[in-house]
């Protein structure tokens, strides 16, 4: 038992040397994968307000030729800016690059008046996807103020309105700013798992795949330590980065996550000291199985190019589940939280939105990933055992 | 004192070390002396405990490698082929980190590994990480790695592979050393002028047995040549060609 604690000792004083292992560990982790969510989340509350809502500018020339309708789409939420110019004063107004403008010729009041169809001219950039959205904005206002005119004349004409919608289409849009952030906060809970176990990452490919390559397994070997003692030994300097890893993470994301308003989506900003440190308690117990896993497949490589190969590969086992859940819908229940990872991502979720889970859900995560662990990291201390260890 | 008798392993339908019988005394430094794969690196890691044997069995100062393998190791100092350290970790780092999983407290750790430092000239570059030593310098920290214990018994894998002639004299010292200080020196080469030179008593393995065993002189008796070179390749060519031509 003592030999597990040397073996560890080394192998974590050595991992803090490893430039490599502690970019992943400090700077991965805990900068770049809140900032990266951060950007998400915050690009998603920019987008979530629904488009009709929120005022437009237009710039229109000769407004005071409709005044009606000027009123009309005012009070749709559309700024108008009159502006003087003449047709092809505004065609090259919309050329250097501003947004839509409407020009309002001199015979629209009389058209309209006399009932025939009266032109609005609309200049504007398409191949500016912002412009895009504004002038299909208007086109449906617009439309929709034509739609009451000819109503009105069906009615002064003694005729019912409902001739002119044969078919009425409602569209339903049920998304609301929660679902739409659902996505990211997903993908945080995603990158909390990632980073943690990313930076367990080089302490299990070394235990056998480095350790071969470089020639110090052999000599390791002829130590008076059982060999299933020095590969638990790595693998508890593994989980001892992943532990630190999963701290600084969390951390960061609850600082990220304050500063970026998810109050905006209606969202529980309920990220302070105790949601954080529950979130750590809860990704706690997957650790070893983590470590142990990366170890095992380290074991049957042949390199440690091919190992870092295979163990990246394994890495995205863990968020199989993930994309499961978000894909169809799945909700906590005991059976799931049998589930390693999905377990600690409906854990995450849960504390984020501040619906507790039962105790016994998280009871059965904790248990199941703690087991799983112990059977890995058993297993891989047989491996270790094998003779072809060596290569 | 280092004794096999029986010594087999099998690797598929090979058989690389068929029956192998061999004793290295204290005080002497014998030489396991064949050609690239006639089942010297074989030999020596089943007699290190890395590997277990298929049949037969060896023992270190009487203590089974196969019933009782970490008692064997803790009387071994091994050099295994290819000296790997930790690239991270100091000369004297890599050094002590074997005398903490042998068992050694750390006053006990510290001053054998300034001793070492100081026997084997290693002071210029004790305190570097590993990461860009010569293989003269790996060779020399993986040495005082392996006799960071005090072993009785030491074992070595073709020491001198890749080392300039300074450290090739320093290694050849510091055996030389060991031997006066009475512990038993196996190692294995391929190159004749390394054993001549060193070695007490020579074990001539081709093929994956024992051709002979026996001390230098006896050798050039027996092949009847005064060059140890002649006698080598005759005493290999007869068992490998089935006979004389």
């Amino acid at each position: 038992m003592k030999a597990i604690w040397r073996v560890f000792r080394k192998e974590f004083g050595e991992t803090l040397r490893e430039r490599r292992s502690l970019i992943t560990t400090l700077v991965v982790g805990p900068l770049l994968m809140p900032a990266l969510i951060g950007v998400v989340l915050s690009l998603a509350i920019r987008h979530s307000g629904t488009p009709s809502s929120r005022p437009m500018a237009l710039a229109v020339a000769h407004a005071e030729r409709a005044p009606q309708l000027m009123a009309f789409l005012a009070q749709y939420g559309v700024r108008i800016e009159a502006v003087h110019a003449d047709r092809r004063q505004s065609r090259r107004r919309v050329e250097r690059s501003h947004g839509p403008l409407l020009y309002v010729p001199r015979d629209f009041g009389a058209r309209l008046a006399s009932g025939k169809p009266a032109a609005l001219r609309l200049y504007a950039d398409e191949s500016n996807r912002a412009v895009q959205g504004r002038v299909r904005r208007l086109s449906t206002l617009i439309g929709l103020y034509g739609g009451t005119i000819a109503r009105l004349r069906l009615v002064a004409r003694g005729l019912d309105p409902q001739l002119l919608t044969p078919i009425a289409l409602h569209p339903i849009d049920v998304s609301t700013p929660q679902s739409r952030a659902a996505l990211a906060l997903g993908m945080l809970s995603y990158a909390i798992l990632f980073t943690m176990l990313m930076s367990g990452l080089y302490i299990a490919i070394d235990a056998t795949a480095g350790e071969r390559e470089r020639g110090s397994l052999e000599p390791l070997l002829t130590m008076p330590v059982r060999r299933e003692h020095l590969v638990y030994g790595k693998m508890l300097a593994a989980c001892a980065m992943m532990v630190i890893s999963l701290v600084l993470t969390v951390a960061a994301f609850a600082f990220a996550m304050r500063h970026i308003g998810l109050d905006r989506l209606g969202m529980s900003v309920n990220f302070g000291p105790a949601v954080a440190a529950g979130i750590v308690l809860g990704c706690l117990p997957l650790i070893p199985a983590g470590a142990a896993l990366m170890t095992l497949v380290a074991s049957f490589t042949r390199s440690y190019r091919e190992a870092q190969t295979y163990v990246g590969l394994v890495l995205l086992i863990p968020t199989l589940p993930l994309i499961f859940a978000s894909i169809m819908g799945l909700q906590p229940r005991a059976a799931l939280m049998a589930v390693p990872s999905l377990s600690q991502h409906f854990i995450i979720m849960s504390l984020l939105r501040a619906q507790p889970l039962p105790a016994l859900d998280i009871a059965i995560s904790a248990t199941v990933s703690l087991a799983l662990g112990a059977v890995l990291m058993f297993l891989a201390g047989r491996l270790y055992r094998r003779e072809n260890l060596l290569g | 004192m280092i004794e096999a008798r029986g010594l087999t392993k099998r690797f598929g339908a090979l058989t690389a070390v068929d029956s192998v019988a061999l004793r290295a005394v204290d005080g002497r430094i014998t030489g396991l002396l064949g050609p690239n794969g006639a089942g010297k690196s074989t030999t020596l890691r089943m007699l290190y405990t890395v590997l277990a044997p298929d049949g037969g069995e060896a023992w270190i100062d009487g203590i089974s490698v196969v019933h009782a393998p970490l008692e064997a190791r803790r009387r071994m100092g091994v050099l295994p082929h290819g000296a790997g350290l930790y690239p991270n970790l100091t000369a004297r780092e890599n050094i002590e980190y074997f005398g903490t999983l042998q068992g050694l407290s750390r006053a006990v750790r510290r001053a054998r590994a300034a001793e070492l430092i100081e026997r084997l000239e290693m002071a210029t570059f004790a305190d570097r990480p590993a990461k860009g030593f010569s293989q003269g310098q790996r060779v020399k920290t993986a040495l005082a790695r392996a006799l960071i214990h005090q072993p009785r018994n030491v074992l070595l894998d073709e020491p001198t592979n890749g080392l300039d002639v300074m450290a090739v004299r320093t290694l050849r010292r510091l055996l030389g050393e060991l031997r006066a200080e009475g512990h038993c020196i196996l190692f294995s080469s391929h190159v004749m002028q390394e054993v001549a030179a060193l070695c007490d008593e020579v074990i001539i393995i081709a093929a994956g047995t024992v051709i002979v065993q026996a001390t230098p002189d006896e050798l050039r008796a027996r092949a009847g040549t005064q060059s140890l070179e002649e006698a080598f390749v005759r005493l290999v060519g007869l068992e490998g060609e089935g006979g004389p031509a």
